[in-house]
């Protein structure tokens, strides 16, 4: 089970920060399939915020196939997500680790990084002067 | 003559004391299953557009209907479905709170004691306990525990934070968000506070000097508004599309509020988000009132 928390500062609409919070768990591996997400009732409860917000929140996740509701007992993290194999995982920080090293060697900082990461990550044929 | 999703729905609904108009021509509906905040400066008319609903004043002119009924005329058919907060949470000082849920109980056929005294007891609270001796957060919470162990299908708030400290605020506003995830009751609650309200409400009426000036959902209203700048003057070609709200001048710059109608072209004018907080104070910025009511039905 996760817990929600709002930043009300960040400009990003409710039932948004909530389907974000739910992605990244899934991709931490907080959350694994068959998981649970809070009944609405637990999110109003701790977060006060309008019970539609929640249901918004979850009919998207449902949509793009990360959650499943089920009748009468809540809305669960798809059983048939496919997870990201740990072996694979593990290979791959540890090569970024290498990576990151050796920017700091080069002179960049975190923020420099970043943009680079996400300049690069860009699917190709997008404009990268947006 | 309403649809059958309107919780409430005013029509030409106006109240006088004396010469003054303390709300004039209101017409709105707000849909069943929703949380509206009810918005406008002290003096706006909130308070007696609530009354008129619960049926605790007299219209002058016009009408009010809730779930299609007079709370007046048919008031046997309205009121046990209405649970009405009034402003500060007034409790019989000298009664304990488990003599105010007996008083409920007597005066409500649809009183719901277990959910009652369940509530009293998460709350911490002791049924031997003066209501008097309570703090503002807890009348509060005893308040609105009176009002929803009526199990109401619109429950009405006057005012129910201003007097509360932030935490009071943020556990009286989880009560009110649980009890309409497990039964779906519409609620109509007032404030001059909007900060709080943004991430409970999702429809808003904003009331100035006794006029309905802006009615509708949130994210459509939201999504509807844009602050444009550019250089100073010509804002008749903006005006001829977009409504301007408010607009301002310094000798270079032109500022202009406007609700808008599909996009901006003009390459002149920069666009900017704003934010429910930015566009209630436009609207209350308009003093005067000059502003025509909103004759739309609110969509659900």
């Amino acid at each position: 089970m996760i817990e929600f928390y709002l930043d009300t500062r960040s400009g990003v609409p409710t039932y948004l920060q909530l389907v974000q919070q739910v992605k990244q768990a899934v991709r931490l591996g907080i959350l694994l399939p068959g998981d649970q997400l809070p009944t609405v009732k637990e999110v109003v409860g701790t977060l006060a915020i309008n019970p539609n917000t929640v249901l918004k929140a979850y009919r998207e996740l449902d949509h793009e196939g990360l959650v499943e509701g089920r009748r009468g007992q809540g809305t669960f993290v798809s059983s048939d997500l496919p997870s990201l194999p740990p072996d694979e995982v593990k290979g791959l920080r540890s090569a970024l680790q290498r990576w990151i090293e050796r920017a700091r060697a080069a002179g960049l900082d975190d923020d420099n990084m970043a943009a680079l990461f996400a300049d690069t990550v860009r699917p190709p044929g997008s404009s990268r002067a947006a | 003559m309403n649809g059958s999703t309107a919780a409430v729905f005013a029509d030409g609904l106006g109240k006088r004391y004396g010469s003054r108009w303390a709300l004039r021509d209101c017409t709105l509906e707000i849909p069943a299953g929703t949380v509206t905040a009810l918005v406008g400066p002290n003096g706006a008319g909130k308070t007696t557009l609530l009354h008129l609903a619960v049926g605790l004043s007299r219209a002058s002119a016009g009408e009010v209907e809730v779930f299609g009924h007079s709370p007046r005329a048919d008031a046997a058919l309205v009121l046990p479905r209405v649970g009405f907060v009034a402003q500060e949470h007034p409790l019989y000082r000298g009664l304990t709170i488990g003599e105010t849920l007996t008083l409920g109980r007597r005066l409500n056929p649809s009183w719901d004691d277990a959910v009652a005294r369940e509530r009293i007891e998460g709350l911490g609270l002791s049924l031997r306990q003066k209501t008097g001796k309570l703090s503002g957060g807890e009348q509060a919470q005893v308040a609105l525990t009176l009002a929803l162990a009526k199990r109401p299908e619109l429950l009405v708030l006057d005012e129910p934070i201003a007097s509360l400290d932030p935490l009071a605020r943020r556990e009286f506003l989880q009560t009110v968000m649980q009890a309409v995830a497990e039964t779906g009751m519409t609620v109509i609650l007032s404030s001059h506070i909007v900060a709080d309200l943004e991430r409970v409400c999702d429809h808003l009426v904003i009331l100035a000097t006794g006029r309905v000036q802006l009615a509708g959902s949130i994210d459509e209203i939201v999504a509807g508004h844009r602050l444009l700048t550019g250089p100073r003057g010509d804002s008749a070609a903006v005006a001829r599309v977009h409504e301007v709200i408010r607009e301002s001048h310094t000798d270079r710059q032109t500022t202009l509020f406007v609700r808008a109608n599909g996009h901006v072209y003009d390459s002149r004018w920069q666009l900017h988000e704003v934010d429910l907080e930015e566009i209630v104070l436009a609207y209350l910025g308009q003093r005067n009132g000059s502003h025509a009511p909103q004759r739309e039905a609110v969509a659900p």
